[in-house]
């Protein structure tokens, strides 16, 4: 009970920060140089053209009479129309949308598995030839450029071995049946599993190299999390009870550690929502970075201000969920 | 019912920590047992040694840097030094069990009293999950614990320290250990909970039969619980003895010392008595006795020599050149040190 109140309590705190989110990115994308109608009817539009488009957009309208129907809009569930390519946004985002899920979600699960049992392998035997290879790789991982790491291995695993495809997120002489958009779900729900390994291979690349650095982070933070709790009293207290010491570093010693590295997977999951797109780019998968990208590109406002918004609420949600996930771990936090 | 059986027998035991500086020995040498059914007080300041022996005892010195590198210790005849860590891990918390100094850290803060308490009896396979449960209920009735049932699904953070250190206590006794170790099992407490602590470990010796090795620097301690004391300074022993024999004729400069320094009520005017100095650093004594520096008795075969254990009287026995019946010239100063 206490539990849902406090989970109602932030849900309603997040309204003013998303307000002050929409106001701020408005505010931001209005003050950079450029017209959307003259990115649209280019260089050489008479003036009256421009206007007449301009007025149509409503963009001749004071700000704050744009931003109060933007607002309105909202309030109602739309997010706008796309200027570029006239269609509304709540039509268009999807599928950017669940490429960046779909991509985020592989490279965040194959982060926190491989990454939390390095650390706390690392941590178990500590100095041992595998802590010390694993905190040397975690470390060039941290200080790997995404980009470099993608071409690498689409140059290897690609185009010299032929592991993996190099670009896109499906077969396209045998494209996918989108339902929800997320491809992995819909070649299930229609049982081609053929298809599904297509798109499992897409992802593997483009989601080890998203992962690599979250991967890199929680590891060192699982590590030095884990040794501060296998130094406690309690973990001898449990040894000092006859367990085993498989059980002592995953079961008494793991549920300590794992809080500080919530956190970090929290963090690193909002992080990869919008960091996905040098990725994005570079494995040519149609994400929300490459459509806010584009709608930057082209002042497209309506697609800017829903792209960020939807990011920035994502984000927020983790770090609910990652908040709510504490007090289940540990009784002794409260929810006051 | 006290028998003449060993369970616990240490002879020889040596610990050394194998630092970046070199070799730094916490233990050396040292012989002590413990009896059935006994309380045994091992007594002296930090860093002599007292917990490094414990802790060699369940076979849980940090290794790395510790190391037992020499000594047997021989658990109701079994030789534990050589044995493999399985078999350890079934010694642990079974036959014999520990208690820490600090109740308030001891508990996993995440983990239910009751899953805690469950956890000795199911690791070792003394009954599922219905019997640990109602096992451990008993157990914290018996450590004197009110609503045992609730207490099952509270969270060590919900107790205080008293109450926990009762829960330690019945943690420890869940599988009924033959040996019981209580390193300083009260010195993080409230004095008023540190006497019920203690006359709740006597009880339960009495009760079950469970011997008892009692660290601690607290000769309060010692005197309300032991029957026999070993005391210890850097690393060895230098006096053990029937506790009562210790009071009433404490040999040893250092056990003196000790007993002096303890704050007595009849001269509350006086100046506190403190041995002067301080505790050696581990390893840096290298010949001679080593409470030389601190002794007021010493003479220059103190700072030649390691004195070896006499045999004093029946069970007491003192590391100290005063009681080398050959050395006819510290007759004078042994008196002194007996008046």
């Amino acid at each position: 009970m206490k539990m849902l109140q406090y989970i109602i309590r932030r849900l309603l705190q997040l309204i003013p920060v998303l307000l002050g989110m929409t106001f701020i990115v408005f505010l931001i994308i209005r003050a950079i140089p450029g017209d959307p109608a003259l990115v649209i009817l280019g260089q050489q539009a008479t003036e009256d053209a421009v206007a007449a488009l301009r007025e149509s957009l409503g963009l001749d309208n004071p700000w704050y009479v744009q931003y109060f129907q933007y607002l309105g809009n909202l309030m109602t569930g739309d997010l706008g129309e796309s200027i570029r390519t006239r269609t509304p946004v709540n039509e268009e985002i999807w599928p950017y949308l669940a490429t960046t899920f779909e991509l985020s979600f592989f490279a965040i699960v194959i982060a926190v598995i491989v990454g939390v049992n390095a650390g706390i392998i690392s941590a178990w035997f500590q100095n041992s030839w595998f802590d010390y290879t694993a905190m040397v790789l975690a470390l060039v991982g941290v200080s790997m450029p995404i980009f470099w790491l993608g071409l690498m291995m689409q140059y290897q695993f690609s185009l010299q071995w032929d592991w993996f495809p190099t670009t896109g997120r499906e077969n396209v002489r045998d494209p996918v049946n989108a339902i929800t958009n997320l491809y992995l779900l819909d070649t299930l729900i229609q049982g081609r599993f053929d298809q599904f390994v297509v798109v499992l291979k897409h992802l593997v690349m483009p989601g080890i190299a998203l992962a690599t650095i979250p991967m890199a982070i929680i590891a060192r933070m699982t590590r030095s999390s884990m040794l501060e709790v296998m130094k406690s009293d309690y973990i001898r207290t449990a040894r000092a009870k006859g367990e085993k010491m498989f059980w002592v570093v995953y079961k008494h010693s793991l549920k300590n550690a794992v809080i500080p590295v919530l956190t970090v997977i929290g963090l690193q999951t909002g992080l990869l929502l919008g960091g996905a797109i040098l990725t994005e780019t570079i494995f040519g998968l149609p994400g929300v970075g490459r459509y806010i990208y584009e709608g930057i590109s082209s002042r497209d406002y309506p697609v800017i201000q829903s792209g960020i918004l939807i990011v920035a609420f994502i984000f927020v949600m983790i770090n609910l969920i990652v908040d709510i996930l504490y007090s289940i771990i540990d009784p002794r936090i409260r929810y006051n | 019912m006290k028998t003449q059986e060993k369970v616990l027998d240490v002879k020889g035991l040596r610990v050394s920590f194998f630092t970046d500086e070199g070799e730094v020995p916490a233990v050396d040498d040292i012989d002590f047992y413990v009896r059935e059914g006994e309380v045994l007080g091992i007594v002296g300041e930090s860093g002599c040694g007292k917990s490094v022996t414990s802790l060699s005892v369940m076979g849980l010195i940090p290794n790395p840097p510790g190391k037992i590198i020499g000594g047997e210790i021989k658990l109701n005849g079994e030789e534990l030094t050589t044995a493999s860590e399985k078999r350890m891990r079934q010694i642990r918390g079974n036959e014999v069990a520990m208690i820490f100094q600090e109740p308030m850290t001891s508990l996993n803060p995440l983990f239910t009293i009751g899953s805690q308490l469950m956890d000795a009896m199911l690791i070792h396979k003394m009954g599922n999950k219905k019997q640990a449960k109602q096992r451990s209920i008993e157990m914290l009735k018996l450590v004197g614990l009110p609503r045992a049932e609730e207490m099952m699904s509270d969270y060590p953070h919900q107790l205080s320290g008293g109450m926990r250190q009762r829960v330690m206590i019945a943690m420890a006794m869940v599988c009924n250990p033959r040996l019981l170790i209580a390193d300083e099992p009260t010195t993080a407490l409230d004095v008023t909970i540190q006497a019920q602590i203690l006359k709740l470990m006597r009880d339960l010796n009495e009760k079950m039969n469970t011997a008892i090795m009692m660290i601690t620097h607290d000769l309060g301690v010692v005197a309300e619980t032991c029957e026999r004391i070993v005391v210890m300074y850097a690393g060895k022993v230098v006096e053990t003895g029937p506790a009562v024999e210790i009071f009433k004729d404490p040999q040893h400069p250092y056990t003196r010392g000790l007993i002096q320094s303890v704050p007595d009520m009849r001269y509350k005017k006086q100046r506190l008595y403190s041995i002067p100095g301080n505790v050696p650093k581990p390893g840096s004594i290298k010949q001679g006795c080593r409470f030389a520096d601190r002794c007021e008795f010493a003479f220059d075969r103190c700072r030649q020599e390691d004195p070896p254990l006499y045999k004093t009287a029946e069970g007491h026995s003192t590391r100290c050149f005063l009681f080398d019946e050959k050395e006819e010239t510290v007759h004078d100063n042994r008196n002194t040190v007996k008046s």
